[in-house]
């Protein structure tokens, strides 16, 4: 497949990672519900069940925390379960088993016992569903030391991390922004070298004002960037990709270049990334600031009933009036 | 106002289908050796000691059960004497964990609650390891898979959905169903009465009987989750939760070392065989505290422990023993001259246990270290080291 680059969606990019990683690795498992025969509920597991069986894709009953501690099971068996939750809202009866149990694991056993477990959870906003389909509780598990948390944003990425955080030794929680699952295409290289999994990257280059985000808000940032360029304002824009760790270094440079941080996530601002990612710059590079670190983010509301979540969600206006007061100073 | 079962159109007197509620276990209590020392017959299970002969078999779990008392007793004053920060405790409940855990074949994996200090000793694991994590060393010393007995679980029943993952893995590894002795496996998880309310422990059960997995649900139903009594946790006895789930449940005096081993025997040869899970209710009581923090005193009559001393599990395989000769003198001296010797080695190793280093607790985090740790491990031994003579 050398050189054959294909046009695909982030749906399509993490269906073939899943694909590959379980060619790659028999201990490789897909759990959850709805995965096998469906294909789940977003088809990012089409096909998988038909061609590795049942017993290495495997439909589950429909508990969550039963989801995440039989993987427990199974990763302390030496297996690879990647499980899906089917929608954000939806982790918190399995918080316990990820915070408590699948966090610790490792710590608790002083290395004897590994956790190569990758939590999947479509997360975030825009589809237009009820209640606890739309969350972005990242901060919640970012906040919890033994876990490993990352947001793709694309299709190449989505291809590419999807494998690396499976290789990966450590549970890693895994966020698909699932408004772009079939949004938009992009081309794959398969005989390309991948970024490294917890690495952040600067995806377009400007000079006035920094603006990071991750998962479904980098589209925003990028859109924003555009819109202000025609006003003649440069941004640079940040793929954070990594959450926890935290890739700082790509931050802290590009900041101490234009002076203004702006970040922007779908989560609520108290308490969220954004609060992080500001801590961190002000500590690092506070001398190189000409203005504070400004966060846009969802209010700090539960999210709204979906007739009104374009004014919860922040948007390419939101994100220019933070650049624009960052500006001002 | 709560309607009350019994009452008209609310379906079947539920103390006319179970009967009233017995505090000796009920008729369906499975026993072969009466809290007098008789041994009975029972028409679905006996005593099989294998290769071994039965009356070094029942002197083995008479010695087992004397040192897992001993490990209890010592540690509980190894607590009292501010060694250990706290200490849960089995006394009582020495028959249920020793027949459970001699039980088990090497091939076979535990996956204990916090209280299985029976089982951890019939898997090899040094006590004084018990001691650590109650002391505060660490987590858990052991290697989970150097004994195939995982870590102390103390978030209640969450580690019911980790056996039963385990066992799903070892249906993938082919080792069950096999007809070789010496390779089918499998998994035991032990719990509470208490944890029996929890939702782990009910989605273990729906997910080891959907997958038909190899799993034993060992209940150590000593009626009493801290204060609360057996009667906030279910109406109905527990063992027979397991039909509801469609698998078998069973009730075992969990009192008597025989019927235990006895039973759970069976229930991990039907798993090894590819039959899936089995619920043991042991029906036993916590002579003890829950723990060495807890005062049952507050909560529950005296009289109810002194009734439960009649059925102490170790003085009746003693009198059986005594009375049908099987046992001299110098075999009982022999048993409690050991238990001096691990007396002392728990009191002598408790106290020499070093405490960690402040910077291990950067250890392990992760099993790929990320920067950010290790940036953050390296400050705080920059700033450990700017006190003059500090480590």
């Amino acid at each position: 497949m050398a050189g054959n680059a294909q046009r695909i969606t982030l749906a399509k990019g993490l269906n073939m990672g899943l694909r590959k990683a379980m060619e790659d690795d028999p201990k490789v498992l897909i759990m959850g519900e709805d995965v096998g025969k469906l294909g789940g509920v977003f088809r990012i597991t089409d096909g998988l069940q038909k061609d590795f069986g049942e017993d290495r894709v495997i439909d589950s009953p429909l508990a969550e925390s039963g989801i995440v501690g039989t993987a427990v099971g199974l990763a302390l068996r030496g297996y690879r379960p990647v499980v899906e939750i089917q929608f954000d809202g939806f982790v918190y009866p399995a918080y316990d088993q990820i915070v408590c149990q699948v966090a610790k694991m490792h710590f608790r056993s002083q290395g004897r016992s590994k956790m190569p477990m990758v939590i999947r959870i479509p997360f975030g906003g825009g589809i237009g569903a009820v209640e606890h389909h739309s969350e972005s509780p990242e901060a919640q598990f970012a906040h919890t030391p033994g876990l490993k948390v990352v947001a793709c944003s694309n299709p190449v990425d989505g291809y590419w991390m999807i494998q690396q955080a499976i290789a990966c030794d450590d549970p890693v929680i895994f966020l698909e922004p699932k408004r772009q699952y079939h949004a938009d295409k992009a081309e794959l290289d398969e005989s390309a070298t991948p970024e490294p999994l917890f690495s952040s990257r600067v995806i377009r280059q400007g000079t006035d004002a920094t603006v990071i985000a991750y998962g479904p808000m980098v589209k925003i940032a990028m859109a924003a960037a555009e819109a202000a360029a025609t006003d003649g304002t440069s941004l640079e824009v940040i793929d954070l990709r990594t959450l926890s760790p935290l890739d700082m270094g790509p931050v802290l440079e590009s900041v101490r270049r234009t002076g203004r941080a702006v970040i922007a996530h779908e989560a609520h601002v108290n308490l969220g990334m954004g609060a992080e990612v500001s801590a961190r710059i002000t500590e690092e590079c506070f001398y190189s600031l000409e203005a504070p670190v400004l966060r846009v983010g969802g209010f700090d509301t539960p999210y709204p009933a979906s007739r009104i979540e374009e004014d919860f969600l922040p948007d390419l206006d939101r994100v220019l009036d933070a650049v624009d007061r960052s500006l001002a100073f | 106002m709560t309607q009350q079962p019994g009452s008209p159109g609310f379906g079947p007197d539920l103390a006319e289908v179970f009967g009233p509620s017995q505090s000796d276990g009920g008729p369906e209590l499975v026993q072969l050796l009466t809290p007098e020392g008789e041994r009975v017959e029972h028409p679905d299970f006996r005593f099989d000691s294998g290769d071994v002969p039965e009356d070094e078999a029942i002197r083995g779990f008479y010695r087992d059960m004397v040192l897992t008392r001993r490990i209890d007793t010592e540690a509980t004053a190894l607590q009292r004497h501010g060694e250990l920060g706290i200490w849960a405790q089995l006394l009582g409940q020495e028959a249920a964990q020793i027949g459970a855990g001699r039980a088990l074949r090497p091939q076979d994996y535990v996956f204990p609650t916090y209280r299985e200090h029976g089982v951890a000793y019939c898997r090899g694991v040094d006590p004084l390891n018990l001691l650590g994590l109650f002391r505060g060393v660490d987590h858990g010393g052991w290697n989970p898979n150097d004994n195939n007995f995982g870590l102390y679980t103390i978030v209640i029943g969450a580690q019911c959905l980790h056996a039963t993952g385990y066992a799903m893995g070892m249906q993938r590894d082919g080792v069950v169903g096999t007809g070789d002795p010496d390779r089918d496996a499998a998994v035991i998880a032990h719990f509470g009465d208490g944890a029996s309310s929890q939702g782990d422990v009910n989605e273990a059960f729906i997910f080891a009987a959907s997958y038909n997995a190899p799993v034993v649900f060992f209940c150590q139903n000593n009626q009493w989750a801290i204060s609360e009594p057996i009667e906030r946790q279910t109406r109905i006895p527990l063992y027979q939760r397991a039909l509801g789930f469609g698998f078998p449940g069973i009730r075992v005096d969990g009192n008597d070392v025989l019927a235990t081993y006895a039973v759970t025997q069976a229930a991990l040869q039907r798993a090894r065989e590819g039959q899936g899970p089995t619920f043991v209710e042991a029906y036993t009581y916590r002579m003890g505290a829950h723990t060495t923090t807890d005062d049952p005193t507050r909560y529950r009559l005296s009289d109810d422990v002194e009734h439960w001393k009649l059925k102490d599990p170790i003085a009746r395989v003693e009198v059986y023993l005594k009375r049908n000769g099987l046992a001299e003198d110098d075999f009982f001296a022999a048993v409690r001259t050991e238990a001096d010797e691990l007396g002392h080695h728990l009191r002598e190793g408790c106290r020499a246990l070093p405490d960690p280093s402040p910077l291990s607790m950067f250890d392990h985090v992760y099993a790929e270290m990320t920067d950010e740790l290790a940036a953050e491990r390296d400050g705080f031994a920059a700033y450990l080291e700017s006190f003059e003579g500090a480590h």
